[in-house]
């Protein structure tokens, strides 16, 4: 711990205890984003699995993706500008479900958005359902400026993690830094260990 | 990526002290810390700040620099006070000169202007958004580069305008940076355009053409962000010139 603010007390919450380090609940603060929300028509929209050479190994168009079998979760998602929001509700198809028999020894992907983001996380992330490609929010259909027409969701990790506008993964052998991982924050992002900037541990 | 860091520098937290306090509004402070060993930073990067209670309970926020990068061991913030802040209730009303106050940063490699970028620049604000474009600002300023700068600067009303001295010294000097203020709710008297949002009109007449292909940093709340970057795209400015730091409830980040 370093100084004492003289006089600051903050304000706690008996919810803070579900909060992970250094997090609060959020009414709105600063944040980071790249650039423009995209607007994708669904008749453009398509989502892929792609292997480390870019071969295409899935391809999904809104139809097809909307036909497979869907999963509600309540989850709470973590930024890492601080703010955490509890008991968000979102409807959206598990990894496990896309990523199921994809044939691959990869033990990292590279989630591509729409707009040209990019977030890296290791495969086993996204299994055994902790992550989902969501595309309702709150009962209502993702709107563009929270990533819609769909997301990456995985809730256990900082929020960036969660790529907006996702468009397709990426296999690889190995990990590689997306778009904030190269800009100096954390190659993992776990909220738990506050693992916020590249020499966090 | 081990031990990769932002600049080549290690993100930790340093004690600062406060120097200084300005009033810019009535309702937001710049703060100006003096840090010893700070690192230094780039136009358009951020700190964390750690406040901590006597029984060790803590609240940290990012606030975006104020000043220019080659402003030696003094890093400013500028805070707007959030009615249910907890952090900026007492940035901006209880600390005082001689605090020890800690930052950690600066972050961020994305949102930031290099004084090697000599192409057309357009900076649009919303509100307390204004910040980080100040910084660069002053950093074209204090390198005396001659980039383009146009600001767009949106304000509730001129009551509400950060650093609007140092705004106006900057009109009508050589090489001056092209200031257009929009307010939304109140305008001075005499005022050509009545209260309104940017719209397209604003941007059509004021911010540098799509021909010159600036570099366009947009900052403030998201809703404001959003519109002001769709403007952007409508006029033809390629998306990915435009860079976008948001604020607000619905501001998850990417």
């Amino acid at each position: 711990m370093g100084v004492i603010s003289r006089g600051f007390s903050g304000r706690r919450s008996a919810e803070s205890t579900n909060l992970p380090p250094g997090q609060y609940l959020t009414t709105g603060f600063p944040v980071l984003s790249a650039g423009p929300t995209p607007h994708i028509p669904l008749d453009r929209w398509e989502f892929t699995i792609r292997d480390e050479n870019n071969a295409l190994l899935r391809r999904w168009d809104w139809k097809s993706f909307r036909e497979l079998p869907t999963e509600t979760a309540t989850v709470d998602l973590h930024c890492v500008t601080q703010w955490s929001k509890l008991g968000t509700s979102w409807e959206g198809v598990s990894l496990n479900t896309l990523l199921a028999d994809v044939p691959t020894d990869a033990s990292y992907v590279m989630a591509h958005s729409y707009g040209d983001y990019t977030a890296n996380l290791p495969l086993d992330d996204l299994k055994d359902k902790k992550a989902w490609i969501a595309f309702r929010f709150d009962g209502k259909d993702l709107e563009p400026e929270h990533g819609g027409p769909a997301r990456l969701l995985v809730p256990h990790l900082y929020l960036w993690k969660s790529a907006k506008w996702v468009r397709g993964l990426q296999l690889m052998a190995q990990d590689k830094p997306g778009f904030w991982e190269g800009l100096g924050y954390h190659i993992y992002g776990d909220p738990w260990r506050e693992q916020r900037y590249s020499d966090d541990k | 990526m081990a031990g990769a860091t932002i600049l080549g520098r290690q993100i930790i937290w340093r004690v600062g002290t406060v120097v200084d306090l300005h009033d810019e509004t009535a309702t937001a402070r710049t703060l100006t810390v003096e840090v010893p060993d700070w690192p230094g930073h780039l136009a358009g990067q951020h700190v964390d700040v750690r406040l901590t209670a006597a029984d060790g309970y803590s609240a940290v926020r990012s606030y975006s620099i104020a000043s220019a990068p080659n402003s030696g061991a003094h890093v400013q913030i500028t805070v707007e006070r959030l009615p249910d802040g907890e952090v900026s209730p007492y940035l901006t009303q209880q600390v005082t000169v001689g605090d020890g106050l800690e930052l950690r940063g600066p972050i961020g490699g994305w949102f930031v202007w290099r004084s090697q970028q000599t192409e057309p620049i357009q900076l649009i604000a919303g509100g307390s958004g204004i910040v980080p474009l100040m910084a660069m600002i002053r950093a074209r300023v204090s390198v005396g580069s001659a980039a383009p700068f146009n600001l767009l600067y949106s304000a509730r009303d001129p009551r509400a305008v950060f650093y609007s001295d140092e705004l106006h010294s900057l009109l009508g000097r050589r090489d001056s940076i092209v200031v257009t203020y929009a307010y939304t709710r109140a305008v001075p008297k005499n005022w050509a355009r009545p209260p309104a949002r940017i719209d397209a009109t604003l941007i059509a007449d004021t911010v540098w053409p799509a021909n010159l292909s600036p570099t366009c940093y947009v900052c403030g709340p998201t809703s404001f962000v959003d519109a002001v970057a769709d403007l952007l795209t409508a006029v033809g400015i390629e998306r990915d010139r435009i860079r976008t730091e948001r604020f607000g409830p619905t501001g998850d980040r990417i």
